[in-house]
């Protein structure tokens, strides 16, 4: 059953015991066989699913842009706003228990629009409430949206700092 | 000396304990399968009237046990030990449901491996002359495996191809050392086998390694093979890892025939079901084996059963400390 | 005509994470942080504000335009009032969306649960 690559990738190994160079050419073996014969994901189907369930969540956002833009805000200061409103519509989404079903359905589609953003905190906060509103709903309302506050906050202070000193 | 073990890892019970009473629960996605119609009580939904997931997935681990001690037509108190065990942490459901039943009590993990794993526990406690009456139950619950394993409920999570759904239920069997029913004869303990995979969402490719090992193991201790069987029956494969478990017996030379079937695939449609690849969960093979299977037998479709129920003992933290998921399948034989 | 270039952006970022997904064996946490992080160095090579103006929603909604609009809020505060700026800036436009989702998700959990 091991492949030539699993025999291959094994002799670089010449340290282990036969035992243990036996077992992990069953492991090698083994993990090729399940890449080999695992069920693809429908990945035309997920794009375009994800692309016309993203594109419309967008489309939505566009129109609260234009309503704060038509009301004198630039583009800038409508962001703020926009932003908010579309978090409002993924956490009403979230509270009538829709949105997990379009992230079965759209996927990315549904995840990475701000409003799945939304939707990651409320879900959150629904479901640790039950070990109390300290504990369980405070403590544990970012589990998911954590680390895209930390690591775009990271990311954006170094950014904008490399910006910052090199700008003239 | 053993007398009573047969190989390397096989018990051959000398008087075999006699299943005399089961009870199983199934969730409302279950009870909307094609095996809606073999269990005692159909949840109309997840929360059956409690204020947690936690606190119902106790409730229904209770009640199966105490229908199936009523089907044995038996007082509570002559039950000598129950021996119960769920996914929770530190089993919180079987611990809680034997603080109600008042039944001296043993609760045993071994993930979705806790079917038959207490079932080979209570044939020894019972052939070895310890008990008249084991109560052997498992519980999980769609809610509360998410919650412990995956993510918060109402989060937009798309199924990835192998991606398994937790069986919300629960399923009690009272064995006793004399009586009518099917009995349990053989009883192979597994070891715990790791191939390296990491997949959190494939938990069938990865349990399989375990259950082509424990049912090798039992066909050399016993020599028997497939044809002695008129079902063999997996715990929670689903589709990609009981096509895995054909593949690795393949390769030691044991053909799995028409007789293989999965209990994860037939407690749900998968097709008309979104439960992705199948069924999972320690309630998957409990609610299959006791509601269905030993109903079946009963009739006398079966006559001979091995159940292989496979478990994987990974917990999150581990899972987030990059380990990879070591497995375990024990498997007991249930003739008529 | 924004509507269509809105509906394009914002499917094909969707699409990029989707692909992520489909690929690679990323949990969905890993493809939004990657993706925050690449919506920031996009906006330090000043890429995203012309792709806003471009494609607006389509640009601002998907969660690249959230670590973008990190960035931006932190190099105009830095421009406005120096280094310390930086700090005072990360939540200048995406504060108000942090706040309404911590609100408005814990007035629903006090009403709602969990379904499915």
């Amino acid at each position: 059953m091991a492949s030539q690559k699993a025999k291959k990738q094994v002799s670089s190994l010449p340290h282990m015991t036969q035992a243990a160079q036996e077992e992990k050419r069953r492991q090698l073996a083994y993990k090729e066989l399940v890449q080999k014969k695992k069920p693809r994901p429908r990945y035309l189907r997920n794009v375009l699913v994800a692309f016309v369930v993203g594109g419309a969540i967008a489309v939505l956002g566009q129109l609260v842009l234009r309503f704060f833009m038509s009301r004198g805000l630039d583009l800038d200061a409508a962001s703020a706003p926009t932003l908010a409103v579309m978090i409002l519509v993924g956490v009403i989404a979230t509270g009538l228990g829709i949105y997990d079903e379009l992230g079965e359905l759209a996927g990315a589609g549904a995840a990475v629009p701000i409003t799945g953003f939304a939707n990651t905190i409320v879900a959150a906060a629904m479901d640790y409430k039950r070990e109390g509103w300290v504990l369980g709903m405070g403590a544990k309302m970012f589990l998911i949206a954590g680390p895209v506050i930390v690591y775009g906050t990271l990311a954006g202070v170094v950014v904008a700092f490399i910006k910052f000193m090199t700008s003239p | 000396m053993a007398a009573k073990k047969v190989g390397k890892s096989t018990v051959r019970f000398a008087s075999p304990p006699i299943i005399v009473g089961t009870g199983t629960i199934a969730g409302p996605v279950e009870g909307k399968g094609p095996l809606a119609a073999d269990f005692d009580v159909v949840l109309p939904d997840h929360a059956y009237g409690e204020r947690t997931p936690e606190r119902s997935e106790t409730k229904i681990l209770e009640q199966a046990s105490r229908i199936a001690i009523e089907r044995a037509k038996i007082e509570k108190s002559m039950v000598d030990y129950y021996i119960a065990g769920d996914l929770l942490n530190q089993v919180i459901s079987a611990g809680f449901s034997a603080r109600q039943l008042a039944i001296p009590y043993f609760g045993v993990y071994g993930a979705c491996s806790t079917c038959a794993m207490s079932l080979a526990l209570a044939g020894m406690v019972i052939d070895g002359g310890f008990a008249d009456y084991v109560l052997v139950a498992c519980s999980s619950h769609y809610q509360t495996a998410e919650r412990q394993y995956r993510y918060p409920i109402e989060l937009n999570i798309q199924r990835k191809t192998t991606s398994q759904y937790t069986v919300t239920g629960a399923g009690a069997a009272l064995l006793a050392s004399s009586g009518v029913g099917p009995k349990v004869t053989w009883a192979t303990t597994g070891k715990v086998t790791d191939l390296g995979s990491k997949d959190i969402n494939d938990m069938g490719g990865a349990m399989a390694p375990a259950a082509a090992d424990t049912l090798l193991a039992h066909f050399d201790d016993t020599g028997r093979g497939p044809s002695d069987y008129d079902l063999i029956l997996t715990g929670d494969l689903a589709s990609f890892g009981s096509e895995m478990l054909r593949e690795l017996v393949r390769d030691n030379g044991v053909e799995l025939g028409d007789n293989y079937r999965d209990c994860g695939l037939m407690v749900f449609d998968t097709k008309s079901q979104r439960v992705g690849a199948g069924g999972s969960g320690c309630a998957c093979s409990a609610v299959v084996t006791f509601g269905h299977v030993l109903k079946e037998m009963e009739k006398g479709t079966y006559r001979n059963v091995l159940l292989i129920a496979t478990g994987a003992l990974m917990s999150p933290l581990s899972f987030q400390q990059g380990e990879s998921i070591p497995c375990i399948a024990h498997a007991v034989a249930i003739e008529a | 005509m924004t509507y269509l270039f809105a509906f394009l952006v914002g499917g094909a970022i969707c699409a990029i994470g989707q692909l992520i997904l489909d690929f690679t064996n990323l949990t969905p946490g890993h493809m939004l942080v990657l993706l925050t992080v690449a919506g920031a160095i996009a906006a330090g090579f000043d890429l995203y504000k012309p792709l806003l103006e471009f494609a607006g929603a389509g640009a601002l909604t998907p969660v690249s335009g959230f670590g973008a609009s990190i960035a931006r809020g932190a190099l105009a505060e830095a421009k406005r009032m120096g280094i310390l700026g930086l700090f005072t800036g990360v939540f200048e436009y995406t504060g108000m969306g942090i706040a309404v989702a911590v609100f408005f998700g814990a007035l629903v959990a006090l009403i709602a649960n969990p379904k499915a």
